[in-house]
């Protein structure tokens, strides 16, 4: 079963190959990612997160306090190159995505499903296998051109997601440096949780080239970044994942 | 009461464990976090913030920006910072030149090339723009 959604003015998709997965199944996922985009749009100026930066006075909820937790925790790993403050108001959409698909997984997980995968935007879960019985491939897109994939990696059980600049204007600014981050097209990460994979894949792309290098520092996360002038540089766990 | 006692205690070792080992792997996280990217700093320009220094034009020590070296060159201008001047900065069209040597002895490198492969999904960045949306919503607010 395969269907697909747009929240959050993304694509939000859901396959699971489970001949026992229900349309009530993917209902949850999908009402989960609502209640997320209730409360973390920044686009939404009654979102809970809107009306923080607001200065309301509110009683944090418990989702709220453990997403500013989770982004604290963030920035520290990486050297202050994920921060969700900008200016004076927050935005923590750099953590929410990855947060959400990973939920996400868990609760079809939780209702015993096993083969299946969660995307949000170019951001994606796999669990076990495609409806062939293999790993799942997922094509990685050419940053220079939208409608072309530059490599493919097979996946089970892994979180992969990519950050880059060229579908949303500069979005990713190096708080470090103060500057937009524009030395590299894109960067892939791959790690076991899309929750890793995803807010790792925003500070590499905001620390620029030399981020791969910290990707490489990192246990059990490979990473693929494209530079501005179309090469590639991986870490050299990366090739692994495209053996078919 | 002693049953219930003895409850608590077993809850609260048992929640104190959680922690312990909660802690010690935040710790090692962060250890391979600051072995692999010892250096990040040297390129951390903006920690030369504008205050009382003296005018003139200076000239930084040459950092391993992990891919090549940085050099970087601060103007003073009334007792602030006014301009930083890149003298060495691996981001031009010698980039890959710098990956080839010896600053990234681990990491492989090719040039992309377009695939032809069936695949289950595609990993991009975001497709579509909340921002648009919202900056529609405000021009048709605009034009009622």
């Amino acid at each position: 079963m395969k269907r697909q959604k747009s929240i959050m003015g993304m694509p939000v998709i859901i396959e699971v190959c489970d001949k026992k997965v229900t349309n009530e199944d993917l209902n949850e996922v999908f009402a989960y990612f609502h209640y997320i985009d209730k409360t973390f749009s920044t686009y939404k100026n009654d979102s809970e997160v809107s009306r923080y930066n607001n200065q309301e006075t509110l009683q944090l909820s418990r989702i709220m306090k453990k997403i500013l937790r989770l982004s604290e925790e963030t920035k520290t790993v990486t050297h202050g190159y994920f921060d969700i403050q900008v200016g004076e108001k927050i935005d923590p959409s750099g953590i929410v995505k990855g947060y959400a698909i990973s939920q996400g997984a868990k609760i079809l997980r939780k209702k015993g499903l096993k083969n299946f995968y969660v995307e949000i935007a170019g951001d994606i879960q796999t669990n076990g296998m495609n409806q062939k019985g293999k790993k799942w491939s997922v094509g990685i897109q050419n940053p220079f051109n939208r409608k072309e994939i530059i490599k493919v990696v097979y996946l089970a059980e892994k979180g992969i997601a990519t950050s880059g600049n060229y579908q949303r204007g500069e979005h990713i600014y190096d708080p470090i440096g103060k500057k937009k981050a524009n030395e590299i097209a894109s960067v892939t990460v791959i790690a076991d949780d899309i929750y890793d994979a995803d807010r790792f894949a925003t500070a590499t792309f905001a620390m620029g080239i030399k981020g791969i290098r910290f990707l490489q520092g990192l246990k059990n996360i490979e990473g693929y970044l494209v530079t501005k002038d179309k090469q590639a540089i991986f870490t050299d766990g990366f090739e692994k994942y495209t053996v078919y | 009461m002693k049953k219930y006692l003895r409850g608590v205690l077993i809850l609260g070792a048992f929640v104190i464990l959680v922690l312990v080992r909660q802690m010690k792997n935040t710790g090692s996280l962060l250890n391979t976090f600051s072995s692999s990217a010892s250096g990040t700093g040297s390129s951390n320009v903006a920690s030369v913030t504008a205050g009382p220094y003296k005018d003139g034009t200076y000239t930084g020590s040459i950092a391993d920006a992990f891919y090549g070296n940085m050099q970087v060159q601060a103007v003073i201008a009334g007792g602030k910072l006014t301009d930083v001047i890149f003298l060495q900065y691996p981001n031009d069209n010698r980039t890959s030149q710098y990956i080839n040597s010896q600053a990234l002895p681990y990491l492989k490198q090719e040039a992309i090339q377009a695939q032809n492969a069936n695949i289950d999904a595609v990993s991009g960045a975001s497709a579509s723009s909340p921002a648009f949306i919202a900056s529609l919503t405000d021009a048709l607010n605009q034009a009622k």
